[in-house]
This record gives structure tokens, C-alpha cells and sequence, in this order.
């Protein structure tokens, strides 16, 4: 019946997709070493942050310890490949699985409590694991880190060069944003889009609320668990400071400024978070000579408090819009019916 | 048509000291169209929280279409069939109007995680099915036109009809209306008036929570009255209208108050 127009329910179009695809290829060949650097970086942050705007954007669930999942699948690579020799692909399934585990038993009964709460328990457990990083020392080298994890190879393929590792990272970014993608635009999607606009109407419906928010729990987590065991044998050397609850809250701070609207939000947050970060580094010891990382504290906490008064949707519906003009396809869902009056009369009967 | 469709008994729901409602026993028919009136805080919300699993009673108990359902979770009533609308409205605003209503369609469908995710076959074809019955839905309450609109936009009406739509998609047997007509000028109240009789013709019952008594006396096949959390009187609206101890009730207390 209505074929054309459930078409227009979401936007599938992949002409940006595949242009952004013929960028992503080329750039590497044009920039230097560090630059390379920082986009693998990004690339990394984006996995994670990908899955975060799944679970924050669209169901609406805050979490503060996925720096603790990123952590698992971290160490879960290096003690797979770098103490007992297995395959890269040994430490990333061993990561995830273990990720599984531990979003499951945190999130059965964390995932009850309302926003506040839930971002206090991840903190928490964020923490805890934290201290198993610090203190498992047989295992993980404690707080003086585990050193000489190998580079990793699939099926006898060695990403040993930082050019081959920004392959993967960004290939396996894509893959990922477009099965988030998929998920969102359907069933699913609009069932953890319904938790976050009412989750009482939600399961009124006939939504599962408690089973979808620990479903996309435990994919975000396994998110950052890929990208954890992927970072782990990129930087060959971890240690339990990379994995603190400061860096959940960085995790944090890229999906508020990518937004949460929207799919691509988790990867421009992480793009403008580390831009910012790295121009930061550079140009603030000119101005301040004394200061060190504080002022990034500062100014990513004064970002973040700015972004949600000011832009509460982030930075990808307004770069949606530009990309939109840039490319003449109008934006529609823009015509407005009337006030929205609601709260005027809400309730007040007879 | 005399199959009883919802059984109510003895249904109790103290807050700490307040009992809210106290031993409420009813029924409903299939194809029955059941008002349930009462003063303010008389305990009317709560007592559909109760039916529909939001709030767990205290004691009592509900049957529907012969299986109980005391204790369930909202989700599987309304798989079981029973879905309702809010008296303070709960459309997701985060979502435009024809979304809304494809929720509503959630327990009829199956794609999953991983099938949305790999996009498998069966998802495009779910996703057609679901926006072409929540097109129905908003055709039959007359706000198709509005489909793709942010629902967070749409006039107050319109987002009463929205939730009448959202909770009609997966076909209830039967759907809770909570003060459907509050805060709907006259003209869309008689809209929404030929909107329920419509559905009863299709086999849907209703049982609804309305202050304007014109239209509770003039759809409704029967009538609850709830006073203090007890109901005082049950019957056709012709019985109600002269029943005393109802008459007192309503003009005993005239206030205001607002609950879920
Ligand atoms: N969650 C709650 N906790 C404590 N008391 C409550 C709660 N919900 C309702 N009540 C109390 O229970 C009583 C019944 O409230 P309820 O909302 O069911 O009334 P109502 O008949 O729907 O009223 P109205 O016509 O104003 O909607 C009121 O005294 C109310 O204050
Ligand atoms: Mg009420």
C-alpha cells in the first residue's frame, strides 16, 4: 500500500554514506604520522560511543562505567594474546563474552532504578572494576601495567602499521554505526526510543522495558569492549589509569556533543572531542605555561554543561541540517501544527 | 455478547495509611462500553493502574478472558490484550505521530536485535506491516494527515486521539480510557465519542474514567461509581441518574486534583 512513504520514515539514503566512505580512504595518505594517530584514536572512541548513543540517545539510559567495559575487553586481549599467545580474535571474543557477563549481572539490578541512580551504580561499578584492574596483579600487572601486547592479526593478516590499523578501526566503525543504524530504524529502535519518551506508556503497550534496556546494555557494552581489545593492541602497553571513571565521563561528554538524536552523533562527538583535546594540548601551554590537564577538565566540563543548556539535541541534527542544504535535499518534518500547548491544560478534567 | 471479558474482585490498593481503593468488585462484558465516575481522588487512576500492572494491589484480584492476570507486568497485559491511555498524556514526544503508533503495534511483530541489526529478511516486510495498520489506526482517528509531524507539536487533541491510536494498533480486546475527553473542546469530544462507538462496532470494549457526565450517560452501557475508594453504585445509566447515594457524592466534594 503505502510503500513510498514508509520509505520516508527514516532516512536510508547512502549517497553521504558513500562519499564520506571515499574521504575516510583517502585521507590517511594525506596526513602525517601523528595525525594518523588521532584518527585511529577517534575511530576507537567511536565504537564506544556509538553503542553509548544507543543506550544514552535513544533509550535514555545514562551510563558512567563504560570505561570499565573497555577496560575488560583491554585486558581481556593482552592476557589472551600477550600471556598465553592466542589469537587476536581468541582476546576479542573472550572480551566480549566476559562483557556479556558483567552487563548482565550489573544491569538486571541497576537498570531498575531511574536515571539519577543508574548513573551512580555505573559510576560505581566503573570503579570496582577499576580496582580489579589495579589490584589482579598476577594478571594484569597491576598498576604498573601490562606491557609488549602483540599487534593483531586476523586469519594470518598481521594491521601492524598504524596505515592498516586505520583501516580496521574505521571499516569495523561503519559496520558498526550501520547495524546501529539498522537497529534504531526498526521494532527495536522504536521500542527503546519508547522507554525513553515514556516508559510507563512504553510498557503499557506492550514493550518489555526492562528487557530492551538491559538488551542494549550489554550491546554497548560489547561496543566497547571490541574497541577496548582493538586499543589495547594499538597502544601495545595498558595500564588501569587508561580505564577510570574520568574517562567513562570523556565517553560521556563526545555523545552529549554528538547528540543523541542521531546515529552519526557518537562518532562526531568523538571526532570534536579528540580535535578539541589534541588543539587544546597545543595551544594552552602558550597562554598558561604552569597548567597541565586540569584545564581540559575544566573546559570539557564547561563544554558539556554549555552544549546541554544551549544544544540539548548536540552537534549532528545541526550538521544534518548543513549537509542537508549542502546537498539541496530539503528537511521536512519541519512544519509545526500548533503550540505545543499540552502542559497548559494538562489534566484540569471537567 | 454476554461473555465476561473483565472480572474485577475485590481490588485494594492502600498508599501506606490512604487506601485508595477499597474492595472493588465489577465487570465487563465483551463489547461493552463501562464508565467508571466518581469525585476526584476517588481512586479511579489508581484503580486502572491496577488493572493495567502499573501499580501491584494490595489485595484482589483480575481476570481476563478467563485467565488472571494479578501481578502481571503492564507488557504482558497488553500482550494479553488490554491497553489503556493516560490521563496526564504520555505520547513520545521524541518521535513523530505514525511512530507512536507503530509502537503500539510492538507485541503483534517479532524482529529482533540481531534481525533489525543485519536488516534480515522479514524486518522491510514487518516494518510496511507495522506502518500500515498505525496508518489505519490514525486514519480511523482522523489525524493520517499529521503522520509524519513530531508528535511533541501536535495540538493537545490531537495527542488524545495520538494515544487512542497508539493503543488500538496491536487490536486490544479491550482498551482503558483515562479521562479521554479532558481538555477537548466539544466539537472534538463528539469526535472522539463517534470514534469509540465506531471501534465498538468492531468488536473493541471499553471501559473509561470521564468527568462530563453527557457523554458518560450517553455511550455507556454501564456505569461504576467510585466514591472514598469504594464503589457506591453499578447500573445503566438510567439507574445511576437517580440513584441518591451517587447524587450525594458528586455534590459533596467539587475539587480538583491531578494523579497519573
Ligand atoms: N502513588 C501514590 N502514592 C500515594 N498516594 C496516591 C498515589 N496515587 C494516588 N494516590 C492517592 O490515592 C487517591 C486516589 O487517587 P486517584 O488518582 O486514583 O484518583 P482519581 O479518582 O483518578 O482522581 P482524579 O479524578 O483527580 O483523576 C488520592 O487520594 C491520591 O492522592
Ligand atoms: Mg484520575
Amino acid at each position: 500500500m503505502n510503500h513510498s512513504r514508509v520509505n520516508d520514515l527514516y532516512n536510508r539514503h547512502y549517497g553521504g554514506l558513500f562519499l564520506f566512505i571515499v574521504v575516510l580512504a583517502i585521507v590517511p595518505f594525506f596526513v602525517n604520522s601523528f595525525f594518523l594517530s588521532v584518527l585511529i584514536l577517534v575511530g576507537l572512541y567511536a565504537i564506544v560511543t556509538t553503542g553509548l548513543t544507543m543506550l544514552m540517545g535513544y533509550a535514555g539510559q545514562i551510563s558512567l562505567g563504560h570505561a570499565a567495559f573497555y577496560g575488560v575487553g583491554a585486558y581481556a586481549s593482552a592476557v589472551m594474546t600477550g600471556t598465553h599467545g592466542m589469537p587476536g580474535i581468541v582476546g576479542v571474543l573472550v572480551g566480549v563474552i566476559l562483557s556479556i557477563v558483567i552487563a548482565v549481572l550489573i544491569g538486571i539490578p541497576t537498570l531498575k532504578l531511574k536515571e539519577n541512580y543508574l548513573a551512580l551504580a555505573t559510576l560505581g561499578f566503573g570503579i570496582i572494576i577499576f580496582t580489579f584492574f589495579k589490584e589482579l596483579k598476577e594478571i594484569t600487572g597491576g598498576l604498573n601495567g601490562f606491557f609488549g601486547i602483540p599487534s593483531f592479526s586476523l586469519f594470518g593478516f598481521s594491521f601492524d602499521t598504524d596505515l592498516k590499523f586505520y583501516f580496521l578501526i574505521w571499516v569495523l566503525l561503519i559496520i558498526g554505526i550501520l547495524f546501529s543504524k539498522n537497529v534504531i530504524d526498526s521494532r527495536v529502535g522504536r521500542a527503546l526510543r519508547s522507554i525513553h519518551g515514556s516508559d510507563i506508556a512504553a510498557n503499557s503497550i506492550g514493550v518489555n522495558i526492562q528487557q530492551y534496556k538491559l538488551k542494549v546494555f550489554v550491546l554497548s557494552a560489547v561496543y566497547a569492549s571490541v574497541a577496548g581489545s582493538l586499543y589495547a593492541h594499538y597502544v601495545t602497553f595498558i595500564n588501569p589509569n587508561l580505564f577510570t571513571a574520568m574517562e567513562s565521563i570523556n565517553f560521556l561528554i563526545m555523545v552529549v556533543i554528538g547528540g543523541s538524536a542521531n546515529i552519526w552523533g557518537g562518532m562526531i562527538g568523538a571526532i570534536v572531542y579528540v580535535l578539541l583535546n589534541e588543539l587544546l594540548k597545543d595551544i594552552v601551554p602558550v597562554f598558561f605555561p604552569n597548567v597541565g590537564g586540569e584545564f581540559q577538565i575544566v573546559f570539557f566540563g564547561v563544554l558539556l554543561v554549555a552544549i546541554l543548556i544551549y544544544m540539548p539535541q548536540g552537534l549532528a541534527p545541526t550538521l544534518g541540517k548543513l549537509w542537508g542544504r549542502l546537498v539541496g535535499r530539503k528537511s521536512k518534518k519541519q512544519a509545526v501544527t500548533g503550540p505545543p500547548n499540552a502542559d497548559a491544560t494538562v489534566g484540569g478534567s471537567k | 455478547m454476554s461473555k465476561r471479558l473483565l472480572e474485577v474482585k475485590g481490588l485494594t490498593k492502600a498508599f501506606g495509611g490512604v487506601v485508595a481503593v477499597s474492595e472493588v468488585d465489577f465487570h465487563l462484558n465483551q463489547g461493552e462500553i463501562v464508565a467508571v465516575i466518581g469525585p476526584n481522588g476517588a481512586g479511579k487512576t489508581t484503580l486502572f493502574n491496577m488493572i493495567t500492572g502499573v501499580l501491584p494491589p494490595t489485595s484482589g484480584q483480575v481476570f481476563f478472558d478467563g485467565k488472571e492476570l494479578t501481578g502481571k507486568q503492564p507488557y504482558q497485559i497488553a500482550e494479553a490484550g488490554i491497553t489503556r491511555t493516560f490521563q496526564n498524556l504520555q505520547v513520545f514526544e521524541n518521535m513523530s505521530v505514525i511512530e507512536n503508533v507503530m509502537t503500539g503495534v510492538h507485541c503483534r511483530l517479532k524482529t529482533g536485535f540481531l534481525q533489525a541489526g543485519l536488516r534480515l529478511m522479514g524486518v522491510k516486510k514487518e516494518e510496511q506491516q507495522a506502518f500500515d495498520i498505525a496508518m489505519s489506526c490514525l486514519e480511523k482517528v482522523g489525524i493520517a494527515d499529521l503522520a509524519f509531524e513530531p508528535a511533541e507539536v501536535l495540538p493537545y487533541g490531537n495527542q488524545r486521539l495520538l494515544e487512542i491510536a497508539r493503543a488500538s494498533a496491536s487490536s486490544p480486546q479491550l482498551i482503558l480510557l483515562d479521562e479521554p475527553m479532558a481538555g477537548l473542546n466539544p466539537q472534538e469530544s463528539r469526535q472522539l465519542v463517534d470514534i469509540i462507538k465506531k471501534k465498538r462496532e468492531e468488536g473493541m470494549s471499553f471501559l473509561f474514567v470521564e468527568h462530563d457526565m453527557e457523554t458518560v450517560m450517553g455511550i455507556s452501557d454501564r456505569i461504576v461509581v467510585i466514591d472514598y475508594g469504594k464503589k457506591i453504585a453499578e447500573g445503566t445509566p438510567a439507574e445511576i441518574y437517580e440513584n441518591e447515594k451517587v447524587i450525594a457524592a458528586y455534590l459533596g466534594t467539587e475539587d480538583e486534583e491531578e494523579a497519573i
